[in-house]
């Protein structure tokens, strides 16, 4: 197999030329810097998330013409619907430019466990969803017309909702772009699998919304989290079948 | 199953043996689910007492869908494990049979909750977690569609169906904290479930025979469904034998 001449050539004659060993999260942290590097000078995925997810949190602030007493009902499925779709935007390109590029067998040729490159992808497709919450979440207290101290306790509902949407979402990214449909697959897999994602974090920021007590949403975060690490878990041992070739 | 290809052309006596059998006790649980079965007591109107009657089978048919993507989540760790056609063929089969009955499932439960309930549907833990596990096996199916490469879409498939399987628990529990009214027939905690059964003895007789014959049923659609794949796996085959001879 090909990994296996791989690895057992960087192990036993390359590494032993260059002595500097890279750490398993440096080699992480490459793959990342890569993407973010790449996304930096061209800025195309990101500018397209950000815009989209503007446009979902204006196109159902006025067709569901929010008022005061509804507001706080619709908001945080408004806010995950953009950040869904937003999100989706990001993963399904996250594989597709590598492929488009030619440069996806360099990324697997590249002398470093399958996994760090699962890793590396993950968190580059977190750190792209974060920064567009970022811009996103101000928008939507302002939209929505909330008070800004929710966004503390709503950045971190946020940050665990990506992890886990990225989790799987990167799994899937790297299966959907050997299909014929490409991108348009992605969502179709990706949705009903991270339901209970959606499910949480929508519960979790109506909790903040309505200002419940933390007893009341507490196992809604537990299962936040569980779902977190078991598909992170699932995704890490489920990547190294997807990328053999 | 492990028949050749010269045996697969003769007369399938199994497939023929396991065809009556279903076939006698698909009749059977028929007969005894609308005339043996007697009448539900605490029902009020005529059409509760009859609309009833559909949870023999709407009971069995669930059962078969939700092991039958069971089978398929088996049957995907035994690909990526073996690799060879078998496990491959099992899972596809079992996951376009579970959809058919996930489809019997959800039809006949909106049939019994329109004059129970007074609704066709409401987003209770069990009807949300068939909808949800319905929508992630069409995607599987599109999934497999999508690829040309028979190692490439079998992997990917085993990989969707280990990951659409343990999703499939997480999302339950998570839909199950929102509210519950579905009856709960077979033993669970739901308490607040209405139009639950207090079932005499004849009737779990009738219960616990449509699900057998549900069960054999679903033995006998996968031995025959798994047969085509085989043939045509094997047309497949000859097909690339004379092309590039």
């Amino acid at each position: 197999m090909p990994q296996n001449l791989s690895s057992s050539i960087s192990s036993d004659s390359v590494i032993a030329h260059r002595p500097p060993q890279f750490s398993y999260l440096r080699k992480v942290g490459a793959i990342a810097g890569k993407d973010i590097a790449a996304e930096l000078r061209t800025k195309e995925m990101m500018s397209a998330m950000f815009v989209f997810s503007l446009l979902v949190i204006f196109i159902f602030n006025f067709a569901f013409d929010l008022r005061t007493d509804n507001a706080n009902t619709l908001a945080p499925g408004v806010l995950w619907v953009a950040i869904a779709f937003a999100g989706m935007l990001g993963l399904g390109r996250s594989f597709i430019t590598e492929r488009d590029r030619g440069s996806l067998e360099g990324l697997l040729l590249a002398p470093v466990d399958r996994s760090a490159i699962y890793f590396g992808k993950f968190l580059g497709n977190v750190l792209f969803i974060s920064v567009v919450e970022v811009v996103i979440l101000p928008l939507f207290i302002v939209f929505f017309n909330q008070p800004l101290d929710i966004i503390v306790p709503l950045s971190g509902v946020v940050v665990l909702g990506t992890i886990g949407f990225a989790g799987v979402g990167t799994l899937f990214s790297a299966m959907v772009i050997h299909t014929r449909a490409r991108d348009v697959l992605l969502p179709i897999m990706l949705f009903p699998v991270v339901v209970p994602v959606l499910l949480s974090a929508v519960r979790l920021t109506a909790g903040i919304l309505d200002k419940l007590p933390f007893e009341d949403v507490q196992n809604w975060l537990g299962l936040l989290v569980a779902f977190d690490l078991i598909f992170l878990a699932v995704s890490y041992m489920m990547f190294e079948y997807v990328v053999e070739e | 199953m492990s028949a050749g290809t010269a045996r697969s052309a003769q007369r399938d006596t199994l497939g023929l043996v396991l065809t009556v059998i279903s076939g006698l006790m698909m009749i059977t649980g028929l007969y005894l689910a609308l005339v043996f079965a007697p009448p539900a007591m605490n029902l009020q109107t005529a059409v509760e007492r009859f609309t009833q009657r559909v949870l023999y089978f709407h009971v069995g048919a669930a059962w078969v869908g939700f092991f039958a993507f069971f089978i398929t989540f088996a049957a995907g760790i035994g690909y990526l494990w073996r690799r060879s056609f078998f496990w491959d063929n099992l899972a596809n089969a079992s996951v376009e049979i579970g959809l058919t009955f996930m489809t019997m499932v959800l039809v006949t439960g909106s049939i019994w909750a329109k004059p129970t309930w007074n609704t066709w549907w409401t987003w209770s833990p069990r009807l949300t977690i068939s909808a949800i596990g319905w929508l992630m096996y069409i995607g599987y199916l599109m999934l497999r569609s999508a690829i040309d490469n028979p190692a490439r879409r079998a992997r990917f498939a085993a990989v969707y169906g280990i990951v659409a399987f343990i999703s499939v628990p997480i999302n339950f529990m998570a839909i199950r904290w929102w509210r519950d009214i579905h009856p709960a027939v077979v033993a669970s905690s739901s308490s607040e479930g209405t139009g639950g059964f207090d079932m005499s003895p004849n009737m779990t007789m009738t219960l616990m025979f449509c699900i057998a014959a549900f069960t054999v049923f679903y033995g006998t659609l996968l031995y025959h469904r798994m047969r085509l794949g085989k043939t045509q796996h094997e047309v497949e085959t000859l097909k690339q034998e004379v092309l590039y001879r």
